[in-house]
Parts: C-alpha cells; sequence; structure tokens
C-alpha cells in the first residue's frame, strides 16, 4: 500500500506493511499498513481496543508481529527489543508513564545510558552526573521545555511535569521518529499544550512524529496527517484541513467510511 | 506559528510542597537517636556518654550494621533479604571449619598448636566470605530465574543456610580454631597512643565496617550500580523498558548483600574466636528494622546508607543505655518495636501522599 502521495519526493522514514497480530483469538491488528515521512505529525486515532498501542508496540519492537514486513531507513527490519528499536533512533512515550518515579529528571532522562566519567572511574560506573545535566539542559532549552528544578526526585512534581519529562525524554534522543502512546491523557489543559508545542518542535528538526490521541481538537490542532484504525484495521486517512471531527469519529465507529478527499468511499 | 512561542511552562503550577511525613522521616531517626542519648546522658551522664562507652557501642554495632547496609540494597530494590542472619551463621561456620582443617592435623589442633595457622585464618575467612556470597547468588536466582517473590525465596533459604550450618557443626558451637584469629586479628587494638583515654579500642572489624559502608555509600549514590538499584525498586517495567538487564542488577544485589552476611559472619570469629550456630537467629530481622527505621522503604525506590547507619546504631545504643540505666534491657525490644511502627506508618503516608499522581 505504497501511497504516492502529491508533493512527497522524499522516502518514507518508516513504512510498515499488511502487519498482523493476534492475542489468541483477539485478532489486533489486520494487515495494518502505515507510512510516516520526514518532518510530518500523524495522528493515530481509533476506538478503545482498535489496535493502536498494539501498533506502536509492534512498531518500537515491544512487540513482535505475527507477519508483515517493516522498511526503517530505507531497510528492512524487525526488532526484537525496545532497545533495538532505540539503538535505531526510535523513541517511545509509552501509554503507561515508564519513568521511575524516586529519580530526578536528570537520571530518568538518562536512564539506561547515564555517562559515566572518563577513564578508570568510568570503567568502575562512576556516574558523570555534571556532564548530564548539562547536556539534558542543553536539550531542553533547545526544544523549548522547562522543568523547574532538574535535582529534583519526579515524585514531588506534578503529573503533568513528571509527563513532561518523560516526553523531553523521547524527543531528547530520538534521531529518527518519535512514538507518542496518548501522551496527553492524563494531563490538563496546560501541560497538553505544552505537550503539543513539543510535537512541532520536534517536527520542524525534521524528525517527524506519530501520536495516538482521543482528544479530536488536540488531533486537528497539530495533525498534518490522520490515520484512523478500526477493528485492527487502518480504514481511512485523514487530511486534517479538509476533514471535520465528524469525519473522524465517523470513521472511527465504522458508521460511515469515506475518504478526507472526497474521492468517495474507500473500503480499508 | 505556534511553536514561536514559548510551551506554557508547567512550573506555573503550584509546586507541591514535601508533605510533612516526607519532612518527618528525613529527621525522623536521628532525632531518635539524639533523643536516646540525651535521655541516657540525662540520666547516666558520666558512663554513657565516656568514651570507652561509645566505643562498646561502635564495636557492638558493627556487625549489626553490615547486615543493613547489605540488606538495604535489596530493600531499596522493592525486595527483601531474610536470610542474612542464616547466611551469617553458616559464613562463620564454613570459616571455623576451614580454618580448623587447614590449621594441623586434627591430632595437632586437639593438643592445641596450629602450625598452619598464619595460612589457614586468611583461608578461612575468604571462603566464609565466598560463603556469603554464594548464599546471595543462590537467592538471587531464585528470585530472578523462577520469579518468585523475595520474601518466599529467603524465607525458604534462611532455613536451608541454617539447617546447612546446623548439620555441618551437629547444632553446636565450633571450638577449636586457632586463637590466634581472635588474638593476633579481631581484638588487635590498632589505635594503642592514650588520645581518647585508655578505654578506647579501635579493632580490625571496626575499621572493616566502617570501610565497607563508606564504600555503600559511594557504590550507592556515585555509580551506575547504585542508579540502577534505585530505577528498579522505583519502577521495575520503566528499568526494563529502557534496556537494563534488571535479572542481572538484582543477582549482584543479593549477592552484595550476602557478602556483607558473610563479612559480618567473619567477625564472630574474630571477637568471640567461635561460630555459634544458636546466635544471631533474629539478626535478620534487626537488620531489616534498622534500615526501615533508618528511612529505607519496603515499597522500594528509597533508602539510604546514612539512614541506614543511624538505624543499626539505635538498638545497640538502646541496650547499652538500659543496661547501664539499670532498666531490664528486654525494654530495647520494645523500643526498637515501637521505633519501627513508627517508622513504616510514616513511609506509608508517604507513599500513599506521592502516589496521588
Ligand atoms: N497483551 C495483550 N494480551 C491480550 N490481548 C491484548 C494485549 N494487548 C492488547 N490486546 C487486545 O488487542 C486489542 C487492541 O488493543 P490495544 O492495541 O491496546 O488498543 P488501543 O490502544 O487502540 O485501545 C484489544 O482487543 C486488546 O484487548
Ligand atoms: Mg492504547
Amino acid at each position: 500500500m505504497v501511497k504516492a502521495v502529491a508533493g512527497r519526493a522524499m522516502e518514507p522514514v518508516l513504512q510498515v506493511e499488511n502487519i498482523n497480530k493476534h492475542f489468541g483469538a483477539v485478532h489486533a491488528l489486520r494487515n495494518a499498513s502505515l507510512a510516516v515521512w520526514p518532518g510530518e505529525v500523524v495522528a493515530l486515532i481509533g476506538d478503545n481496543g482498535a489496535g493502536k498501542s498494539t501498533l506502536v508496540n509492534v512498531l518500537t519492537g515491544v512487540l513482535r508481529p505475527d507477519s508483515g514486513t517493516m522498511i526503517f531507513a530505507g531497510e528492512r527490519v524487525s526488532f526484537s527489543s525496545p532497545q533495538e528499536a532505540r539503538a535505531a533512533g526510535i523513541e517511545t512515550v509509552y501509554q503507561d508513564l515508564a519513568i521511575a518515579p524516586h529519580l530526578d529528571a536528570v537520571a530518568n532522562i538518562f536512564l539506561g545510558r547515564e555517562l559515566t566519567m572518563p577513564g578508570l572511574a568510568g570503567h568502575l560506573g562512576f556516574l558523570d552526573n555534571g556532564k548530564m545535566r548539562r547536556e539534558t539542559e542543553e536539550q531542553l532549552t533547545r526544544l523549548r521545555v522547562r522543568i523547574p528544578k532538574l535535582g529534583r526526585r519526579l515524585v514531588t512534581l506534578s503529573g503533568g511535569q513528571r509527563q513532561g519529562v518523560a516526553v523531553a525524554r523521547a524527543v531528547m534522543w530520538a534521531s529518527k521518529i518519535v512514538f507518542m502512546d496518548e501522551p496527553t491523557a492524563a494531563l490538563g489543559v496546560a501541560q497538553t499544550e505544552m505537550v503539543l508545542d513539543l510535537i512541532r518542535e520536534v517536527r520542524n528538526t525534521g524528525i517527524p512524529v506519530v501520536f495516538i490521541s482521543h482528544n479530536m481538537p488536540n488531533v486537528f490542532e497539530v495533525a498534518d496527517r490522520i490515520v484512523v484504525l478500526r477493528l485492527g484495521e487502518v480504514v481511512a486517512e485523514l487530511d486534517p484541513r479538509t476533514a471535520s471531527i465528524d469525519d473522524a469519529v465517523l470513521a472511527m465507529t465504522g458508521a460511515r467510511r469515506r475518504d478526507a478527499r472526497g474521492e468517495g468511499a474507500v473500503v480499508g | 506559528m505556534a511553536s514561536t512561542q514559548t510551551p506554557v511552562a508547567p512550573s506555573l503550577e503550584a509546586e507541591p510542597k514535601p508533605t510533612l511525613g516526607q519532612r518527618l522521616s528525613n529527621a525522623f531517626t536521628l532525632l531518635i537517636l539524639l533523643a536516646i542519648v540525651i535521655i541516657f546522658t540525662l540520666l547516666q551522664r558520666t558512663t554513657f556518654l565516656s568514651i570507652g562507652n561509645l566505643n562498646n557501642v561502635l564495636i557492638d554495632t558493627s556487625q549489626l550494621l553490615l547486615l543493613t547496609i547489605g540488606v538495604t540494597f535489596v530493600i531499596i530494590t522493592a525486595g527483601i533479604d531474610l536470610s542474612i542472619s542464616s547466611i551469617l551463621i553458616l559464613s562463620a561456620v564454613v570459616a571455623a571449619k576451614v580454618m580448623i582443617q587447614f590449621s594441623g592435623t586434627p591430632e595437632q589442633v586437639a593438643a592445641y598448636s596450629f602450625p598452619n595457622q598464619a595460612m589457614a585464618i586468611p583461608i578461612g575467612l575468604a571462603l566464609g566470605v565466598l560463603t556469603g556470597i554464594v548464599c546471595g547468588l543462590v537467592n538471587g536466582l531464585l528470585v530472578t530465574r523462577l520469579n518468585m517473590p523475595s520474601f518466599i525465596v529467603t524465607l525458604g533459604t534462611l532455613g536451608v543456610f541454617l539447617g546447612i550450618a546446623q548439620l555441618l557443626t551437629g547444632g553446636t558451637t565450633v571450638a577449636g580454631v586457632p586463637p590466634a584469629i581472635q588474638q593476633d586479628i579481631g581484638l588487635r587494638d590498632l589505635f594503642p597512643w592514650p588520645l581518647f583515654g585508655a578505654d578506647f579500642r579501635l579493632i580490625p572489624p571496626m575499621i572493616i565496617a566502617f570501610v565497607l559502608t563508606v564504600a555503600a555509600a559511594v557504590l550507592l549514590n556515585f555509580t551506575r550500580f547504585g542508579r540502577y538499584t534505585y530505577a528498579i525498586g522505583s519502577n521495575m517495567a520503566a528499568a526494563r523498558r529502557v534496556g537494563i538487564d534488571v535479572n542481572r542488577h538484582l543477582l549482584k544485589v543479593y549477592a552484595l548483600s550476602g557478602f556483607f552476611a558473610g563479612v559480618a559472619g567473619t567477625f564472630d570469629l574474630m571477637r568471640f574466636g567461635t561460630a555459634s550456630v544458636g546466635s544471631h537467629q533474629s539478626d535478620n530481622l534487626a537488620a531489616i528494622s534498622a534500615a526501615v527505621i533508618g528511612g529505607t522503604s519496603l515499597f522500594g525506590g528509597l533508602g539510604t546508607i546514612g539512614g541506614s547507619v543511624i538505624g543499626a546504631f539505635i538498638p545497640a545504643t538502646l541496650r547499652n543505655g538500659l543496661v547501664i540505666s539499670g532498666v531490664p534491657a528486654f525494654w530495647q525490644n520494645v523500643a526498637v518495636g515501637v521505633v519501627l511502627i513508627l517508622a513504616v506508618y510514616i513511609d506509608q503516608r508517604r507513599r500513599s501522599a506521592e502516589e496521588r499522581m
């Protein structure tokens, strides 16, 4: 399902085709296909249980698909762990906050990739906390994220600030693509706005963002393209400039299937 | 474009203030220790604060301190090690048996002559510590490979390790250990100058405990090992997601706890020249209590070596003070129990305050 989208000269960063995934009798993904180009924000929407998280988990190495192909940065890949995906430049903000609340922001951002001191001390595992902190500050400034009191354990921060750390960690490390599974689900209006700004900020550096959200106004505010999943199938692709929220809801619930470009009914 | 505007700073929200529970528990243990010292000093001005007496408290506590430090690492990972008391006993027994074995022929040993003790004592000490590490590895393997709760695993090995020690000794105290371990090593006064008065003795167990405590603090605070210890206790799933080899790390942590218990076991030989299977059987609970009183959370992710040091000193300080004051030392158990319950209560309050994410 390689879609030749007008005016897109570049190769997609990520292109997956005909992904299938079963959980026992549940057919969670049915021939799902998706392509993501540099510098775009793709919103993945769908009802609860549509398979959004499963798709993200397959693409980020958490789950292995039963079948399907995945082409990433021009090469066929299959990730057998999240670490492999991360090493390839794929970062993820998971739906279940994957932070360690008793550590501070810097420790969380560098968790699993700690910088150690030069020389013997480094070989003994001594951490270079100063350097990690400086790099964090630099990156957060670049991304215009404000996390107050970098040295404070996250338990003492609000939920929004904690999610900010999780998002900052992903965007700071991503070199190819960022996935966010409901990054704003637990957030208030102000923090949601911050995350949406962050998504744009990342997109502007050329790195595409795929994010899942149930908040239609948010989706239409920030997405360049909307992909609709229903019962494990990609049933529609909408252009937020021409489609309406009603179109999106209809596509998600399956009352009527239509393509946003008004080319008539497209059955996925 | 929206990206040119500064994102709404999350710091606009009210900063959550540290809760009463948080502030309490930070100062909690230190306050308790201070209160104990003050009370006993007022009661028994001259004796309690004397150098000789404080020296006794230091010596008495060095063994419990090691157990506490080791188990602190385990508790920070949200695990528990109930078997440390049995590891201590088994390590002491193995060290004693090895020393006797290598010191000379059974006849020589029976005649109280130990021709090879210069070699036998270091080998015995090393194998005693190694026994502790092996026991810890067994715990770690069972916890990580069988995916069993550490409470159950170490409750099981608590019995297993003690049983092996009893089988090795026939249930009695191991006698016939070369006395040099006590005279020349364990009780040697390394500070013979009368700077702090004649009562002050600096013996090797104190130095070993001090050095290992400092090393543990460095390990926990400044290294990747320490960082992973906290991360696993804070959110094990998150630690796995970022690629930390959680099982491998836990294995090391249980081995570390075994190591500390093994070293604590050799202190018995150094100080008393015997390995007894009858004593120490509740040291596991004393050490866990000390760690918890010192602010280590049984829920994981929280704890400091400094807190554990203070926690470890509370029982010995209490006992010592009670004895000097002529109060039945059994009150120590009552007091430590009450303090423990208070400490856990505060920890729980703090935890539930934090969990309102
Ligand atoms: N680990 C799992 N085991 C069994 N079933 C699962 C698992 N993960 C997801 N599912 C099922 O797969 C379907 C898709 O789930 P999910 O991808 O989480 O949906 P979404 O994120 O769109 O709400 C659901 O029917 C869900 O119950
Ligand atoms: Mg989901």
